[in-house]
């Protein structure tokens, strides 16, 4: 079964429809991206999936989304552990001004989880980034001391802490240079094995390299959504050939 | 650090090697059918290409899927491009062993016409020079990849050879041995095809190695 089912999705921003009879099966422990212009609502539609969107005045929303098999759109469910389960990466990483063990740990108090085993927890979360090397005689340094990218991967250990099964990551590499780029986007494929992640990027090459599949949105609308590899050599719409190559707009 | 890239290069290297050996062994089982009159063999031979053909295409495919999502630059870029020109070349090398085992299985139904001493000796040479090539493809050897290049002149000099002898001696004298001269003139002439295209995979690994295009200029080899 797939993860995360979104079926005949509308959203509105007050009288703006920013989500279009959304449908798509996002498949675990894969790595699905989102393309497409700016505004054409692929970064709403991320959040939908954690219901980042209820911060926003006058947001409405039709159809369903399903998380394994409950529609998270219904009013009667718990935000605060639909967030525990889906987790979310921004494009600026952002730790809280607090040590490196406080910002691991942060989660886990506001979740009241695991408070015997913290420091095991810490070593595994920041270990399933690959940082507890580099971090683990500096646990308590500000997290604003590490680089752009070491805050990116503290961010992600953050969430994986309060054991999430799905990660979201808005252009989570936008502030990091190439090689930092190349480097989140191994992590991505390591951490493909135990969580499904959706991608939403504006950098179609790194959709390419990254994900296993791939839907490209346009004016709200969710115009193709298949296998990566296909979008990328044969796609089906000629809009989506248009974008891919550079000829849209 | 290993890019995840390099793993599906790998994989890619791995299909390539994989085309080269059933190539290979397609031309060895042809030319040991002929020198047996096994057609079982020969047989054999035809019947394996399907596997062949499938490798080629999926091979196809991952090459323009590798192009596609990683967006390959420099030597990796010539790695996957040059893959897909030998990836086309070993199919056509497996297509003429398809060729000669199907002349076998035309000859071994007739007498023997001659005993045969120059087709086994320009088979060696085609054998060598595909197994070289693919060598030269594994371990970037360009000074390898070049001796097969300049092997190419005496695999033409024996098929001339051949092509004389048959046809002086046998169909101009005796023109009912034609049907049995014709199937080995064009054994002889399909296996200085195989040559023809090690050379073009020797010449494309140069390329792969060095970026230096030596095709159609084998002066610059020298």
């Amino acid at each position: 079964m797939p993860k995360i089912q979104s079926r005949n999705l509308n959203l509105w921003y007050g009288d703006f429809q920013a989500l279009k009879d959304v449908n798509a099966n996002f498949a675990q422990k894969k790595i699905t991206a989102i393309i497409g212009p700016s505004g054409c609502g692929k970064s709403t539609l991320l959040r939908v999936f954690n219901r980042m969107n209820d911060l926003i005045e006058g947001v409405r929303m039709t159809g369903e989304v399903l998380i394994d098999g409950t529609d998270i759109i219904d009013s009667k469910i718990d935000l605060v552990t639909l967030r525990k389960k889906v987790g979310m990466v921004f494009q600026r990483p952002n730790p809280f001004p607090l040590s490196i063990y406080e910002n691991i740990v942060f989660g886990l108090k506001v979740h009241a989880l695991n408070k015997d085993n913290l420091k095991e927890i810490v070593e595994q979360s920041l270990n399933s980034v690959l940082l507890w090397d580099e971090l683990k005689d500096k646990l308590n340094k500000s997290a604003l001391s590490l680089s752009l990218e070491q805050r990116q991967r503290l961010c992600i250990a953050r969430l994986i802490a309060v054991k999430p099964d799905i990660l979201l990551m808005d252009e989570p590499c936008s502030a990091l240079d190439p090689q930092a780029t190349s480097r989140i986007e191994e992590l991505m494929r390591e951490l493909k094995n135990n969580y499904t992640i959706i991608i939403v990027t504006h950098n179609m090459q790194q959709a390419a390299r990254v994900s296993d599949d791939t839907g490209f949105m346009l004016l709200g609308e969710l115009i193709e959504f298949g296998k990566t590899q296909y979008l990328f050599t044969k796609p089906k719409d000629k809009r989506t050939e248009d974008y891919i190559t550079g000829r849209y707009g | 650090m290993e890019r995840h890239f390099d793993e599906e290069l790998k994989g890619l290297h791995k299909d390539i090697l994989k085309m080269g050996v059933l190539a290979q062994e397609a031309i060895y089982k042809s030319i040991e059918a002929l020198k047996n009159r096994d057609k079982a063999q020969a047989e054999e031979v035809i019947n394996k290409d399907n596997e062949v053909d499938e490798l080629e295409l999926e091979i196809d495919e991952k090459c323009i899927d590798l192009i596609a999502r990683h967006q390959p630059m420099a030597g990796d870029l010539r790695f996957i491009t040059t893959g897909m020109k030998i990836n086309a070349e070993l199919e056509r090398i497996a297509d003429l062993a398809v060729d000669i085992a199907q002349r076998v299985a035309e000859l071994v139904a007739k007498p023997i016409l001659k005993p045969l001493i120059d087709i086994p000796k320009l088979s060696a040479i085609a054998q060598n020079m595909v197994r070289d090539s693919i060598d030269a493809f594994i371990r970037k050897d360009v000074e390898l990849a070049k001796r097969v290049v300049l092997s190419d002149p005496e695999a033409d000099k024996l098929r001339d050879l051949v092509q004389d002898e048959l046809i002086n001696d046998y169909i101009t004298k005796d023109s009912n041995t034609a049907d049995r001269a014709v199937p080995l003139l064009l054994i002889a002439r399909h296996l200085e095809r195989i040559c023809d295209h090690a050379t073009n995979i020797a010449e494309d690994v140069v390329y792969m190695v060095e970026g230096k295009v030596v095709k159609h200029h084998i002066e610059d080899l020298e």
